[in-house]
């Protein structure tokens, strides 16, 4: 067998979070140079995300428990781009993929990137239910609540309500507490009786859950369980307040004059669709999620890792990076650090979050009985009642109804709106939403100016 | 505009709650002078002396960003000179002219 040169063999990582930074070391110590594509002006990706350079706040204070980590994060990746152990494009979306071929917008213009492999470790969004009155300006996802307060110092309202259910609701009312933010009320979906069934599978973590059982005491009475929402009133300027039924199904209004939502993640797939991966429907997570073994592989020379991949968090998306980097190294015949331990590390992490993704589900049932009126759809305003229209002509497959409804065509391209637009597709027609299909993705998978475009970077 | 106002302590949607110590930056919004803060996105300025970016193409609310992390589309905000930029990706420039209604003889 002829050995690999490390560096005749172009490697390319999509995303700087935990699992692209842990990807690139893992490749870097083994002698391969790998390119480092990340959207973000810094890397961190988004819960290890840093405020601009001039910002003074200390690690303990933006990251909290987590405060080690995401410094060592920083700078093992700051340390790689000072050695120029990595090829490192800041502030570039990668927009398309053709045969080996990334198209990317960069500061400067298009740029075309090729690679002999890849790796993407694009990360998640909020996974979002649409509310009546979630349209208005001054509601925001929970992720954005806290992007706002950790990377520029400030809360997006004076009196907010954070709705939904999921690990980063009491974490981010946490967050806004300690910082001094108004925080009103904390509406979590799930039931108490919910979250205790979870809670056995959730002890294979058990540190996390004391961390996530204090944050939640902090809380005091501002937190409620097993509560419905049932809709947000709004003014020309935002929010007024918010509508709600309690755990004993009283109805209740809180004032206010923000609101995040959010219930767990939504892993970004576009990419790896594009690049051709294949999709199950996952029972835990309840969304579409790619084809991968343990290790990351996901057919050819594509890898993938992180929260785009199995939703498992900041420390899973490390231990997935490392896995996707050693898998692509042995795949070059290149000697790999040994798996075992972190595929251990890997599997106690999927027990955890499985747990906690059916302790905080997804409020199905409130998805299914949004009034005609609610806005679905909030690039272009397509109601629910638009969206059950287009399935009764066109039958219920998401692309279909797409095509009719207009439903996921947005700038957004469905990433806020697709779970809840299949739930709602599914609830009429008495399927599970899995058997509504996946709606395909389109590139360019961000929008694209088209003056930037034309030049070349 | 009192100096409260003019640092998102009132008129807009935000409230700052640290990093105050940083030097001052001026931008125009809708033909009017504002400052904001070095480290900024164009959402935070903007934001702090308003309570939106943009008006809604496909229906009467205004919009103020919804996601913060590029992926919603949400905030896209018009420049004077026709361009548009996403707000919540874009660091704030001093000199910057914005607008919160597309610029005389664009097409929504």
């Amino acid at each position: 067998m002829v050995a690999v040169r490390p560096n005749a063999v172009r490697v390319v990582i999509v995303g700087a979070g935990p699992a692209g930074i842990r990807a690139a070391q893992t490749l870097v110590a083994a002698g391969v140079k790998p390119v480092v594509i990340d959207e973000g002006a810094r890397a961190g990706g988004q819960i290890y995300r840093r405020p601009p350079p001039a910002f003074k706040r200390r690690a303990e204070a933006l990251y909290g428990s987590e405060a080690s980590k995401a410094v060592d994060l920083h700078a093992v990746f700051d340390g790689m781009v000072a050695s120029g152990t990595i090829d490192y494009l800041p502030a570039t979306s990668v927009l398309s993929h053709a045969e080996n071929v990334l198209h990317a917008l960069t500061p400067a213009g298009r740029r075309e990137i090729g690679y002999d492999r890849l790796i993407i470790a694009t990360g998640a969004t909020d996974r979002v239910a649409p509310v009546p009155g979630w349209q208005a300006p001054g509601v925001y996802s929970l992720g954005a609540a806290q992007i706002a307060l950790k990377a520029q110092g400030v809360a997006l309202g004076r009196s907010i309500v954070l709705a939904g259910s999921g690990p980063l609701l009491t974490f981010v009312a946490y967050q806004l507490l300690e910082a001094g933010a108004g925080v009103v009320a904390v509406l979590d979906t799930s039931g108490l009786r919910n979250q205790l069934a979870g809670l056995f599978g959730m002890l294979s973590r058990p540190r996390l859950v004391l961390r996530g059982l204090a944050m939640r005491a902090r809380l005091g009475k501002l937190y409620h369980a097993g509560v419905t929402i049932t809709g947000i009133d709004t003014d020309s300027t935002g929010p007024v307040a918010i509508r709600w039924c309690d755990a004993g199904g009283k109805a209740r209004e809180t004032a206010c004059d923000m609101v995040a939502l959010g219930w767990h993640l939504r892993a970004e797939t576009q990419l790896a669709a594009l690049a051709g991966c294949r999709f199950d429907y996952d029972a835990d997570w309840l969304q579409w999620l790619p084809r991968a073994d343990r290790m990351g592989r996901a057919g050819g020379n594509l890898y993938l890792a992180g929260d785009g991949l199995r939703i498992l968090g900041a420390d899973g998306a490390e231990i997935a990076g490392r896995l996707a980097a050693c898998a692509c190294l042995s795949d070059m015949d290149l000697p790999a650090p040994d798996s075992a331990g972190d595929l251990r590390r890997l599997a106690r992490c999927e027990r955890f979050a499985r747990a906690m993704a059916r302790a905080f589900p997804w409020p199905a049932q409130m998805v299914r009985q949004l009034p005609d009126e609610t806005v679905v759809c909030r690039c272009e305003g397509v109601t629910a009642a638009g969206l059950r229209e287009g399935a009764a002509l066109g039958g219920t497959e998401v692309n279909r109804v797409k095509s009719l409804a207009r439903v996921g065509m947005g700038r957004c391209q469905g990433r806020f709106c697709q779970l809840a637009a299949a739930e709602i597709i599914a609830a009429d027609a008495a399927i599970d939403p899995a058997e509504a299909g996946r709606l395909r993705d389109q590139a360019p998978v961000r929008p694209l100016p088209i003056g930037a475009w034309i030049r070349d970077a | 505009m009192t100096q409260a106002q003019r640092h998102g302590q009132g008129a807009g949607r935000l409230v700052r709650l640290s990093e105050l110590e940083r030097p001052h930056v001026g931008f125009c919004l809708d033909g009017t002078d504002c400052e904001a803060l070095a480290g900024d996105t164009v959402l935070t300025a903007v934001l702090s002396v308003r309570t939106s970016v943009r008006r809604s193409e496909f229906g009467p609310e205004n919009r103020a960003g919804f996601c913060l992390m590029g992926a919603c589309q949400d905030c896209w905000i018009w420049q004077e000179d026709g361009t548009r930029l996403r707000a919540c990706s874009t660091h704030l420039v001093e000199g910057m002219r914005l607008t919160t209604t597309e610029p005389e003889g664009w097409l929504r």
